[in-house]
């Protein structure tokens, strides 16, 4: 008879009973359902009592508005918008604004920010009073503020239509916005675009490939002339055997404004350089505080090695800083894109603008329009920081930590 | 403003059940010792506060002669200014007890807010202002031209249906308040403003210099401008309808701000039954038998409170028109008090 070894006793219900508990047990599992059913309990309520509210005052409830038509106008769509749409599109349009201006934005204020932290660090005396003057300007001053101050006093003293600022006669600045030539495709087109890409994709493999060569036998290649002629012959060719690529409407004044060409309106712009320029002070000293953090030595061994000031900054320096400066990084992105809401103020048709705004007011379905408003932001912010997320779990593994 | 909107939007999502059982605003204004009535944010004659800092015009007196009605105090009031894309938001949700602020009544005003309108206290109509240097005399030279405008009134949807009606192209910039509508336009961002006639003449005593500016002769709509309550309460609705009956039928008897002491001594039944010396029509409205030589008292008949505000002895100087009574070649009609 053999002897069975005794087993130990099984684990899975203390197990169990920690994981939904805590060190609290089963006492403690029981406390958070009580807490969860209380809250959904809250949750009902509110959505019920609205509900009974909305109906005793006889006030239009529910999402149809949504297909009615709009029946106004906006100045500035990147989907194709007219008053006989219906307040979908009015939401679509609305929200490619806010996106459009919150990407221009981002883009805008990283890049000042990184310039203006990279000028405090200098050793230029100069430079560096001029960053740090400008980081303390511009993030003590409310931004709302500095969003009309662009609108109101620069790009209003711009002169009217009729006495534009022209280049070339083909380009024309004035209070309505910058009026440029707008590029119309022709039968040229499609090749030129092809050319374009397999210049890049040829000129993109060519450099990996002196890369490789580089780290592998030691030889340097000079690709940039390949690179060069690529990029520039190859177009260039599908231009002289299919023809122009494009042909360009130019603006003509007709009346109150210009006709024909694209043009860029003034709210854009001071929205986005308002944006940019305040979010930027925020990121320069983020991005500061982010290279102090790289310890001294690292920039003494990478100039031992003989890299330029440049080189150490680029090879060594920021990528380990990326890891301090990404989580404040993403938060200003996510304030910028926040605070493209200001929009309203200086009659930029972003979402807020005009669904929060004339949708509300014209439908009245508060409850439904902000409520899908707050949805459309959160859902943005989210977004944004699944992506800088992303970027920072690829830096950390690219660093092998 | 939008910080105003988030809050009142949840207070209704909250569904404050005080709101709810709201069949009792005239007790839960008398209560409150105080009645909450929404204006404008600054329009000359309508609302705006003058330089003692003082609400005055045709819209705020519409509060003032509820208030005095209601307390025999017209001072009894908390003045609310709402932008326009608020305004309704701020009625829903109990904010307000009546908002009078120059709204236009339409029929999806009227049905899908959980609101009603009460009367008209001006019959206005949408106009375009352009500066005098453009030279244009018509708005159907307007073509191309870049129109501001203030969000979230139905000016929008005229604009776009007068230009769309027209064949004429147009750039629309939406601002939040009126005031910044009128600023881009007056720093030439636009070519043109638009809003209800009344607004237009008010907002262009605000630029600097006005007579640089011209209205361009067509109306383009029918903006009929109105105090509105919140649907379900009868017995408010019916007050404030009434009261500025009151105003415009005291006009039509002559009754005035000066004299109302010694009509109410008046023997004529029409006269007994409006003052209240013969029957208890001012009870039967949940008010008291005076309230007529209330309203009077502290406003004025309806006349003279146009005139004092927007008419001949204001600033604005717009003529009666329209707002003249039915028996003097305008359309202002009140039905019989009885």
């Amino acid at each position: 008879m053999a002897i069975e070894p005794r087993k130990p006793p099984s684990q899975l219900l203390p197990k169990l009973q920690r994981a939904l508990g805590g060190r609290a047990g089963w006492s403690g599992f029981v406390l958070q359902l009580l807490f969860v059913a209380a809250l959904a309990w809250i949750s009902y309520e509110i959505v019920a009592n609205a509900r009974a509210n909305l109906q005793a005052q006889r006030i239009t409830a529910g999402f149809g508005f949504m297909a009615n038509t709009a029946g106004f106008d906006v100045n500035q769509y990147l989907v194709p918008y007219s008053n006989s749409d219906s307040y979908t599109r009015v939401f679509l349009v609305g929200l490619l604004n806010t996106l459009l201006v919150s990407v221009i934005g981002i883009f805008f204020a990283t890049l000042i920010g990184f310039f203006v932290a990279l000028g405090r660090l200098s050793p230029n005396w100069l430079l560096s009073r001029i960053s740090g003057g400008y980081v303390e300007l511009i993030r003590n001053l409310p931004v709302l503020f500095q969003i009309l101050f662009w609108y109101l006093a620069v790009l209003a003293a711009l002169p009217n239509p009729r006495q534009s600022i022209s280049v070339f006669d083909s380009f024309f600045l004035n209070n309505r916005g910058l009026v440029i030539p707008k590029p119309i495709g022709t039968a040229g087109f499609e090749p030129f675009v092809v050319a374009v890409l397999v210049a890049i994709v040829v000129a993109i493999a060519l450099s990996r490939y002196a890369r490789r060569q580089l780290f592998e036998s030691g030889k340097v290649i000079k690709v940039w002339p390949y690179v060069l002629g690529l990029v520039i012959g190859l177009p260039l060719v599908s231009a002289l055997i299919f023809g122009a690529p494009v042909s360009f409407e130019v603006p003509a004044l007709k009346g109150f404004n210009f006709a024909g060409g694209s043009r860029v309106i003034p709210e854009f712009v001071a929205l986005t350089l308002a944006l940019a320029t305040y979010t930027a002070a925020f990121i320069a000293e983020i991005v500061r505080a982010g290279i102090l953090s790289v310890h001294q030595g690292q920039m003494e061994a990478g100039s031992s090695l003989g890299l330029q000031r440049g080189s150490v900054l680029r090879l060594i320096v920021i990528p380990q800083a990326m890891r301090v400066i990404l989580p404040p990084l993403t938060n200003q992105y996510l304030n910028l894109t926040k605070n493209s809401s200001l929009a309203v103020a200086i009659g930029y048709p972003d979402l807020v603008s005009v669904f929060a705004g004339t949708t509300l007011s014209q439908t009245g379905q508060a409850i439904e329009i902000i409520g899908i408003t707050m949805g459309v932001y959160l859902l943005i912010s989210l977004v944004t920081s699944a992506i800088m997320s992303f970027y920072g779990w690829r830096i950390g593994r690219s660093m092998g930590g | 403003m939008k910080r105003v909107s988030l809050v009142v939007t949840l207070a209704l999502a909250a569904g404050l059940s005080a709101q709810a059982a709201s069949a009792q605003t005239l007790k839960t204004v008398k209560d409150r010792g105080m009645l909450s009535c929404g204006v404008g944010q600054g329009l000359p004659g309508f609302s705006s506060p003058d330089d003692k800092g003082n609400w005055t015009g045709l819209d705020v007196d519409v509060c003032r002669a509820i208030a005095a009605a209601v307390f025999n105090d017209a001072s009894k009031i908390k003045f609310v200014p709402l932008s326009a894309k608020d305004r309704f938001t701020a009625l829903q949700s109990g904010e307000i007890d009546v908002l009078s602020r120059n709204t236009t009544w339409t029929l999806s005003r009227d049905t899908s807010l959980g609101a009603n309108f009460t009367g008209v206290t001006y019959y206005d109509g949408q106009g375009f202002m352009v500066k005098k240097a453009l030279k244009v005399n018509s708005a159907l030279e307007l073509n191309s031209a870049s129109v501001c405008v203030q969000q979230g009134t139905t000016t929008e949807q005229n604009l776009a249906d007068y230009f769309k009606g027209n064949n004429m192209k147009y750039e629309v910039i939406a601002f939040g308040t009126n005031d910044e509508a009128v600023k881009a336009y007056e720093s030439g961002r636009c070519d043109v403003f638009t809003t209800d006639v009344s607004g237009l003449y008010a907002d262009r005593l605000k630029l600097a210099n006005p007579a640089d500016h011209v209205v361009l002769p067509e109306v383009i709509s029918k903006e009929p401008l109105g105090p509105m309550v919140r649907h379900g309460d009868d017995q408010w609705f019916d007050i404030v309808k009434w009261t500025l009956y009151a105003m415009v039928t005291a006009e039509e008897l002559g009754i005035t701000q000066k004299n109302v002491d010694e009509m109410a001594k008046s023997d004529k039944p029409e006269m007994k039954r409006v003052f209240g010396t013969d029957g208890n029509l001012g009870e039967q409205l949940g008010l008291t038998k005076d309230w007529v030589s209330r309203i009077v008292k502290s406003v004025g008949n309806y006349g003279e409170a146009f005139d004092r505000n927007v008419g001949a002895g204001s600033k604005l100087g717009i003529a009666r028109g329209l707002n003249a009574l039915w028996n003097k070649g305008g359309i202002q009609y009140a039905p019989p008090i009885r």
